[in-house]
């Protein structure tokens, strides 16, 4: 073999093995320069009725403070219910936000999650003051995020309040199990 | 997921995804924050295979072109079998495991299939290098039975948190394997380290399977225990000190590790036992004191043994002076080898000698198994040794992130410590390859020939990817008001 072949397929060899690293690396960015913001080419969920074409851009102008105008608001979310499309306000995730579990994130995608100290729960509580079986977090037959509380011993707060009976939730409100603060994100 | 044209069809021009429609919608604020990529990645994976497969590929047609002038007539048959058992894996993580993280896999295969091209290659140095044996085809076999306990592991771990109650069962279990060897008697070609088990032709190193098995048993207990180790503490000097009682733990974890040290004459195995432990305390409690004494500890204990043992002592002094076996009169049990590594490192240079134009088998037989850093190192020089160092790194990687992102305390500490163990592993061969630390007796993990260590990290990738699979799952049964129908039908 000429030296040239060998030196080229040498450096060639190494260049590859770097492509591999750098594509390995491309696979995870977004863990390593966070999360990507897509814009959204067009309105999404029920527009077509009256209601959400008259809206126009009302959605979006109540987007980010939630739930300012629960008419507005409301009246779309209900509109495009009975299609089952996602919901502008419709939270997309639930994070904890206090307690050794902050910063886990849970992708809501119409699941029951299940919060307690049991190890079958989705999210596994590693807190004294939260019982096996605390609570779950479900969409109820209108698609509305409930919290309920399972007879738990310590109880489930929303804001300051203890929950007796399932209770639908807007995002950003805290939940607070023990020493685990866990909201809904949009 | 509703799709994206759904408005268009009232009649109004189609809004597409245009340049000049993307500043309209910013304007608006109108963004959202996807949280992750689309969670299932099983294709990114394959593709990522085929390319881990095929790299080996080249290496061998590099070799074979370097050493023989021709293409190797083993390739065709070498990239199949690696194929087939990427293949293999890979089906069975779409089927067991869907939404695990797609690099693992796709790394693992990798260093396994360059580990396997670089001991082929020294099995073609023939008698050159003393003591040489056809290892490629073992290494390809031992290869097929780590992906066989893989797809075992993948299938009978239906989840993880199931192994949370085998806790002091594994205690007990990874006992045993570590202190099995010393029951053994010692060979003379074991070079005093007594950390292999044989029976017939065959030998095992248990400290390798025992790594997996005691992170359950450290995972499983400091998740019972980790607030007493953390909070009964009191304050001394901006450090938090345990109480006296609650040194129990590392005090016995140390004292065995010790033991280990003494009975098997086996500096890896003992680091990387006690180093595992601290790293999970420190994980679990928040408390850098505990990595404090963990140093303090190891540091006195490793000094007094090697005051002590005469084996320890000749890998400290080799350690200390690895040219001293070159020089005229050497001293007595001296040892060449981190020399020679040296040597064929420095020789590497920045590009390397290239595959299969090295002198990496005048390191004599332990060219393919401790000190194959060193004959990677000499043939692809610092840039592909950069290159290996990165993989393990992105492997460790992954592990750690699958620990941030599982959702139960056990998975946590069990994945923060599998990672923390390869990491560990790969430190202390590395730097005893490089003279950094004095050398040990364990094995990079895929890359060196050893059975042992290969089936052992076969099995702690899958635990991995399980663990992985059950972190990033989106949920188990999609409600019939939020999915399926996927926006009004139009």
């Amino acid at each position: 073999m000429s030296e040239l072949t060998l030196t080229v397929m040498r450096l060639g060899f190494l260049a590859v093995l770097w492509l591999f690293v750098i594509v390995a690396i491309q696979v995870i960015r977004s863990d390593l320069f966070g999360t990507k913001v897509n814009p959204r080419s067009s309105r999404r969920g029920g527009a077509p009725t009256a209601a959400g074409a008259g809206a126009g851009t009302a959605p979006t102008a109540g987007r980010p403070a939630p739930g300012p105008g629960p008419g507005g608001n409301a009246a779309a979310q209900t509109q495009t219910q009975g299609g089952g499309g996602r919901r502008r306000g419709a939270p997309t995730q639930l994070v904890v936000v206090q307690g050794s579990l902050a910063g886990t994130t849970v992708a809501l995608q119409g699941q029951t999650i299940t919060l307690g100290r049991a190890h079958d729960s989705t999210i596994v509580l590693d807190d004294d003051y939260a019982s096996s079986r605390h609570a779950r977090i479900y969409p109820d037959q209108t698609g509305q995020w409930t919290v309920e509380d399972l007879g738990s011993t310590n109880g489930t707060y929303l804001d300051r309040q203890r929950l007796t009976a399932p209770t639908p939730l807007q995002p950003g409100m805290p939940i607070r199990i023990g020493r685990t603060v866990i909201e809904l994100r949009k | 997921m509703s799709t994206y044209d759904l408005s268009s069809g009232a009649g109004r021009p189609v809004r597409r995804r245009t340049p000049a429609g993307r500043p309209v919608s910013r304007r608006r604020g109108n963004t959202t924050i996807s949280p992750q990529e689309a969670p299932n990645r099983r294709n990114t994976e394959l593709a990522l295979l085929v390319f881990a497969v095929l790299l080996p590929v080249l290496a061998y047609a590099n070799v074979g072109l370097a050493m023989d002038s021709e293409l190797p007539g083993g390739m065709l048959e070498y990239g199949l079998g690696m194929g087939s058992l990427a293949l293999v894996a890979h089906l069975l993580v779409r089927r067991c495991a869907p939404y695990a993280d797609p690099l693992m896999l796709p790394l693992a295969i990798l260093l396994n299939g360059l580990g396997v091209v670089m001991i082929w290659r020294l099995d073609k140095a023939g008698k050159l290098l003393s003591g040489n044996f056809r290892a490629a085809q073992n290494q390809l076999m031992w290869s097929a039975l780590g992906i066989a306990l893989f797809i075992g592991v993948m299938v009978f771990l239906k989840d993880h948190r199931v192994l949370q109650r085998y806790t002091y069962i594994s205690m007990v279990a990874a006992l045993v394997l570590l202190a099995a060897p010393a029951f053994f008697p010692a060979r003379a070609e074991d070079f005093g380290a007594k950390i292999w088990i044989r029976m017939g032709g065959f030998s095992i190193q248990p400290g390798e399977f025992a790594k997996v098995i005691l992170t359950v048993f450290f995972a499983g207990y400091l998740m019972v225990k980790r607030d007493a180790l953390a909070l009964a503490s009191r304050r001394f000097m901006g450090l938090y000190l345990p109480r006296g009682r609650d040194l129990g733990p590392i005090v016995v974890i140390w004292l065995l590790s010790l033991l280990i040290l003494i009975f098997e004459n086996d500096l890896g195995t003992s680091f990387l036992f006690f180093g595992l432990f601290v790293v999970m305390l420190y994980v679990a409690t928040e408390r850098t004191s505990w990595i404090l004494f963990g140093l303090l500890m190891s540091v006195g204990g490793a000094t007094a043994v090697a005051m002590t043992t005469s084996h320890v002592k000749t890998r400290i002094d080799a350690w200390l002076d690895p040219m001293a076996a070159f020089a005229p009169k050497p001293p007595k049990g001296s040892t060449e080898q981190i020399g020679q590594s040296l040597m064929a490192l420095g020789s590497g240079g920045v590009t390397g000698s290239g595959l299969g134009q090295g002198r990496s088998w005048l390191i004599n037989f332990a060219a393919k198994s401790d000190f194959i850093l060193g004959s990677f190192g000499e043939e692809l020089g610092l840039t592909g040794l950069m290159a290996i160092f990165l993989l393990y790194a992105l492997l460790v990687q992954r592990g750690l992130r699958t620990a941030l992102a599982a959702r139960d305390p056990f998975g946590k500490l069990f994945a923060v410590g599998l990672a923390s163990a390869m990491a560990l592993q790969v430190f202390v061969v590395a730097g005893g390859v490089t003279g950094l630390i004095p050398l040990t007796g364990m094995t990079m993990p895929f890359l060196a020939q050893g059975g042992s260590s290969v089936v052992a990290n076969w099995a702690l990738i899958a635990i991995l990817l399980k663990i992985s699979d059950s972190a990033r799952r989106p949920g188990v049964e999609p409600a019939p008001a939020t999915e399926g129908q996927g926006g009004p039908a139009r």
